[in-house]
């Protein structure tokens, strides 16, 4: 009967924590569209609702509505399974995100290596939708998107190393309080630079988009998926976008922490801030998507490895360097 | 403790399975997936015994990067073609002898494994690991690993570092004939030496490229 009891009120959490999220990643695409129209001075939707807002909801019911077209020579399970595990890993990733200090779903110790793992798991959605298709396009779209995200995964987990250095744990919540006099964007700033940029590529947004890339592929590994399917894989890759989004305000922008700490402003409850500092985020991301072209795919991987990798190692050390003469290692 | 119990038989159940459908199953894609689904139940095992560390390190390192190389080259080779080439020659099935010998060989090992699991009470008694209770799994570990292991760790860091330096000299050969884009000749392009006007004679055209 008590474990009956922990599994309702569990359920109830997450349920707390996955609608907000779904409805935020509905927003955030119609928001997507529009900082994109409006950068290239169109008006974008605004037809369905106020301003356009419902414009998701209506796509969403499009989709739902739609015919699920499963290839004849598809690997069948394969390609059903895909979509279905892009858009569960993206979700199950927001478990550790901490809304303030006590609103965490799982507080563990392990936080961020969590969130690293469950993003780094999200190759398979990709590659198993491009290789069950059994067909050209999507698959070289998966291999692209592959190659592409293990080794941005690289620069990722080292910037990550930079912050463990200043922080001495690895809860995202004691990642959080470590920033309470200074934010780490400042003593860190080219990592975060970096962390951008790894983000962009991590979750193949422009101008990292190849594995999609309309112009020479079709729509990568989404070419043979239809309907629902299709829009499993859309909610998954936008809801990854707004984790990045989180991540990075979660190691270098403070998190739930407020940025003026006084008094009418200190009243406003700590997962707003959390809201707010993605949301800036999410805008440099659609900025981004709208201003810059493709990159090729050598410079690509050039960037990643021969650029960026160097770089954040070369920062781990100087970091470590720092802490150790100016004795400014976190004690445990 | 009963949904501890029952979350580790399912978790045990799902590793067993997998690991036996690896070997069992025809599609060779297919048993990479299995082997994803057997890394990631063991990785679950191990934050069920409170070794997070771990489990969240298999998960990164072999789901998130191994695996996926083994899905590479498995997609690319189209591995099924060739095994069914494999046993029908003659020629090639000089394998099959030193598979047999290393099989054996391992065989025998995980035997003197489970042997070794006799002493596993002693290990846990011993004076030189010294487990604390209050501290963390992370934490303990990097205590260990970088004051007792220290030496260790860093000679199993330079075989790693070979290893790669081989791998690497093994592969890479430089290609005659092929042409590369310089990004520094690309960028330091100028209009001046971009653009040329030439006086083009009629019948007989200009040479651009050497």
């Amino acid at each position: 009967m008590e474990y009956l009891s922990i599994v309702f009120q569990e359920t109830y959490k997450i349920l707390f924590l996955l609608i907000p999220v779904l409805v935020s990643v509905a927003m955030i695409v119609w928001l997507d569209r529009r900082v994109w129209a409006f950068v290239q001075k169109r008006r974008g939707p605004n037809v369905v609702g106020p301003f356009g807002l419902l414009q998701s909801l209506a796509d969403a019911l499009k989709y739902i509505f739609k015919e699920i077209i499963i290839p004849a020579s598809s690997n069948k399970v394969i390609f059903i399974l895909a979509p279905i595990i892009t858009m569960t890993l993206a979700l199950t990733a927001w478990a550790v995100i901490p809304f303030s200090e006590s609103k965490v779903l799982a507080n563990i110790n392990v936080g961020i290596l969590y969130i690293f793992a469950v993003s780094s798991l999200g190759v398979y959605g990709i590659i198993m939708g491009g290789w069950a298709s059994n067909s050209k396009y999507p698959f070289l779209g998966a291999i692209r998107s592959a190659a592409q995200m293990v080794s941005y995964e690289v620069s990722i987990g080292i910037i990550i190393i930079n912050v463990l250095l200043c922080v001495g744990s690895l809860n995202l919540n004691d990642i959080v309080i470590a920033q309470e006099n200074m934010w780490f964007i400042f003593p860190l700033f080219p990592m975060f630079v970096i962390f951008f940029i790894s983000a962009l590529a991590e979750t193949n947004r422009p101008p990292f988009d190849l594995p999609e890339a309309e112009a020479e592929l079709v729509a990568g590994y989404q070419t043979e998926y239809s309907g629902m399917m299709y829009a499993m894989f859309w909610l998954g890759e936008y809801a990854n976008i707004l984790l990045m989004c989180a991540l990075g305000s979660i190691l270098f922008l403070g998190g739930w922490l407020s940025p003026i700490d006084f008094y009418p402003f200190n009243l406003i409850p700590g997962f707003i801030w959390l809201i707010f500092k993605i949301m800036f985020l999410f805008m440099l991301f659609a900025l981004v998507k709208a201003i810059v072209p493709r990159y090729r795919y050598d410079q690509l991987m050039r960037l990643g490895w021969k650029i960026f990798l160097p770089l954040s190692l070369t920062y781990v050390v100087l970091t470590a360097s720092f802490l150790f003469y100016f004795n400014l290692l976190p004690t445990t | 403790m009963i949904a501890h119990a029952i979350f580790f038989y399912i978790f045990s159940v799902i590793a067993v399975i997998s690991a036996i459908m690896v070997t069992v199953s025809k599609n060779t894609v297919h048993s990479v997936f299995f082997l994803i689904l057997d890394f990631i139940s063991i990785s679950c095992l191990f934050i069920m015994i409170g070794a997070e560390f771990l489990g969240m390190i298999m998960l990164i390192v072999y789901v998130g990067a191994v695996a996926v190389l083994f899905l590479f080259v498995v997609m690319m080779l189209n591995v099924a073609q060739q095994k069914n080439q494999w046993f029908i020659s003659k020629e090639s099935s000089g394998h099959i002898p030193v598979g047999l010998v290393i099989s054996v060989i391992i065989f025998f090992e995980l035997i003197i494994v489970i042997g070794g699991w006799k002493y596993k009470p002693d290990l846990l008694n011993s004076t030189n690991l010294f487990i604390e209770k209050g501290v963390s799994n992370t934490h303990s570990l990097g205590q260990v690993l970088y004051t007792d292991y220290i030496h260790v760790f860093q000679i199993s860091g330079m075989i790693l570092l070979i290893a790669m330096i081989g791998a690497i000299v093994l592969t890479f050969r430089q290609r005659e004939g092929v042409k590369k884009q310089s990004y520094l000749k690309q960028i330091s392009r100028e209009r001046a030496e971009g653009v040329e006007v030439l006086e083009v004679a009629s019948n007989r055209g200009v040479k651009i490229d050497d």
